[in-house]
């Protein structure tokens, strides 16, 4: 690659270069050749990043005022919003921010799905960003342990529990887990600490997300291979980081109305009651980014299935480069992945919908059928499609339909009659 | 090379990985095991309580090791209807007898099997408990009838120390 022959002006420049090449790494991030046909959806990965670093910078303040005690944490939160300077703006600013991570992380696997970016040779970079996803739960799941109020005390309570489920050692697990036997100033101790690394080992991995990136460089809409670099591409400053920064803003306008206009829209009520192991609130439900999860370990019937079901959704994406046979990456040449794409995402919503409500009568019954289907989905219609599917003709550069040959007929006889 | 010294070689290789790997867990076991219930939990392990201020068909809700346990004094009717049930008709089958030494008294952990959550009295198809969370109905003899929870709420250790206070654990 052209990273090679870099050479810095000054003689200091290239005596430093010499001995720690990073003007060679932020050369190669500059000139980093990215497909020009990039549309908004791949804005996603940029924002990820900002939100990861506010999620650090806000955390890090915020740890500076909070008390990981049982009996000091739902007062020093208190103390954090009422007292300390500016306290009120950098907890709604991180719990929000928590929600708005998964906003963007959830567009961005999206996007991902529709143009078929997880397909060969990119499938480490989605594994890793699989791996990174979970760790956002964990991260996101602690985090709401630690104001100790109602919701939080009893939403770890459940999700510890899950591991009880597992036959013979279940129980030890969970005490082990616990360090006691029910949830207690020990649990939230671990919690804390848990919380504050899991951010460190999230951007350890985020490098390596990127790093993987760079190898075969960015898939595109319409998922062809492009030469690097040519007329296909551009240099990613100053295009990409001006496009970027743009999405970044628009975003930033989203996230800056729920900090100062809802902040608590997104949350729930119940945990502004400070935790009480006697009373269980009558209405459980976690927060909105795990709803689906939890739609379907409550769709079944029995416990350990239950676990089973929700963490093979989330571990099944992780085979998704394999169980997808078709060789065509992106969506718009391939008609029926297109429609079963928007069906999986209906899918999803409803799943999400259904695990906000109570598991009874038809609710429990839509939260079944989306269960099964969402598995059905991976399992059979991903792998049948790649052989059954008539895909639409790929062009033979980005550049291509542009200039000449556009895949669809009509619209370059438009053109011809508009000259 | 002679035959034999690739040999003595991976002996003392398999040796030393054995020797090291005992050594890795001898370090790593600590920092495991500190993380189970200490010293200062396991001392909480028992409570007495004292039950003759309860009325008959109420229930008192205690805290031991952290979880709610419930002493319910249950009425004839209540009694009856814990003893008419058949095994058959059970998910995890347990007799009330075995459950409630004094069949008046019931105290178990008032923690859902399903995933700990505090079951509400006196609520739910079977007269008994009901849990809010993923909806596990118990009987009077606090069994599980219908619902995600695999198991009857559990019966910890217990004894009448006189006939007005319970030990618990």
């Amino acid at each position: 690659m052209s990273d090679q022959e870099y050479v810095p002006k000054s003689k200091f420049g290239k005596w430093f270069n010499d001995r720690l090449p990073l003007l060679t790494l932020a050369s190669h991030l500059t000139e980093y050749p990215t497909p020009k046909n990039l549309n908004y959806w791949w804005t996603f990965g940029g924002i990820l990043t900002f939100c990861l670093i506010t999620q650090i910078v806000t955390g890090l303040t915020l740890a500076m005022h909070y008390i990981a005690h049982a009996d000091l944490a739902f007062e020093s939160v208190e103390h954090i919003m009422r007292d300390v300077n500016y306290g009120w703006l950098i907890r709604y600013i991180h719990a929000n921010g928590a929600s708005m991570f998964f906003l963007a992380v959830y567009i961005h696997i999206f996007r991902s799905l529709f143009y078929g970016s997880y397909k060969s040779p990119r499938e480490i970079i989605w594994i890793i960003g699989i791996i990174i996803y979970l760790l956002m739960m964990a991260a996101a799941f602690m985090g709401y342990v630690l104001p100790w109020g109602q919701m939080s005390f009893w939403g770890a309570t459940v999700i510890t529990n899950l591991f009880s489920a597992i036959p013979f050692i279940g129980e030890g697990i969970v005490n082990w887990l616990w360090g006691g036997y029910s949830v207690d100033n020990p649990t939230l101790t671990r919690f804390f600490t848990l919380h504050y690394l899991i951010p460190f080992l999230i951007l350890g991995l985020v490098v390596l997300h990127i790093w993987a990136l760079h190898i075969p460089g960015n898939n595109n809409p319409i998922g062809i291979d492009v030469k690097k670099p040519s007329k296909d591409t551009v240099p990613f400053h100053p295009y990409i980081v001006i496009k970027d920064g743009f999405a970044l803003l628009m975003f930033m306008i989203v996230f800056a109305f729920f900090v100062f206009y809802s902040p608590n829209i997104l949350g729930h009520a119940d945990n502004y009651i400070e935790a009480n192991p006697m009373v269980t609130p009558a209405h459980i439900v976690p927060e909105w980014y795990l709803l689906p999860f939890y739609a379907i370990l409550r769709s079944v019937p029995d416990k350990l299935m239950g676990v089973v079901a929700m963490l093979s959704a989330i571990l099944i994406l992780a085979a998704l480069p394999w169980l997808d046979t078709s060789k065509i990456r992106s969506a718009v040449f391939r008609p029926l992945y297109k429609q079963f794409y928007w069906i999986l995402v209906a899918d999803v919503l409803i799943l999400g919908y259904v695990g906000a409500m109570p598991a009874e009568g038809l609710y429990l019954l839509i939260a079944r059928v989306a269960t099964a289907y969402y598995f059905i989905h991976f399992l059979m219609i991903l792998p049948i499609l790649g052989f059954k599917e008539k895909t639409i003709p790929l062009p033979l550069s980005i550049t291509d339909p542009v200039l000449a040959g556009f895949p669809n007929t009509e619209m370059v006889k438009k053109k011809e009659s508009l000259n | 090379m002679s035959e034999k010294k690739p040999e003595r070689r991976e002996f003392l290789f398999t040796a030393s990985y054995a020797v090291g790997a005992v050594g890795v867990g001898a370090v790593v076991w600590p920092l495991v095991d500190q993380m189970n219930p200490d010293a200062s939990v396991k001392a909480l392990a028992s409570t007495e309580v004292d039950v003759s201020s309860v009325q008959l068909g109420k229930t008192i809700t205690v805290l031991w090791r952290g979880k709610p346990v419930f002493i319910k004094r249950r009425t004839p009717e209540e009694i009856e209807e814990a003893k008419a049930v058949k095994m058959e008709d059970l998910k995890d089958p347990e007799k009330d007898e075995d459950r409630a030494k004094d069949p008046e008294w019931l105290v178990m952990v008032g923690v859902c099997t399903h995933l700990g959550c505090v079951p509400l009295n006196d609520k739910g198809d079977y007269n008994g408990w009901f849990c809010p969370c993923h909806g596990s109905h118990y009987d009077t003899s606090g069994r599980i009838r219908k619902g995600p929870a695999p198991l009857n709420m559990e019966v910890p250790k217990y004894e009448f120390v006189n006939s007005n206070t319970i030990k618990i654990g």
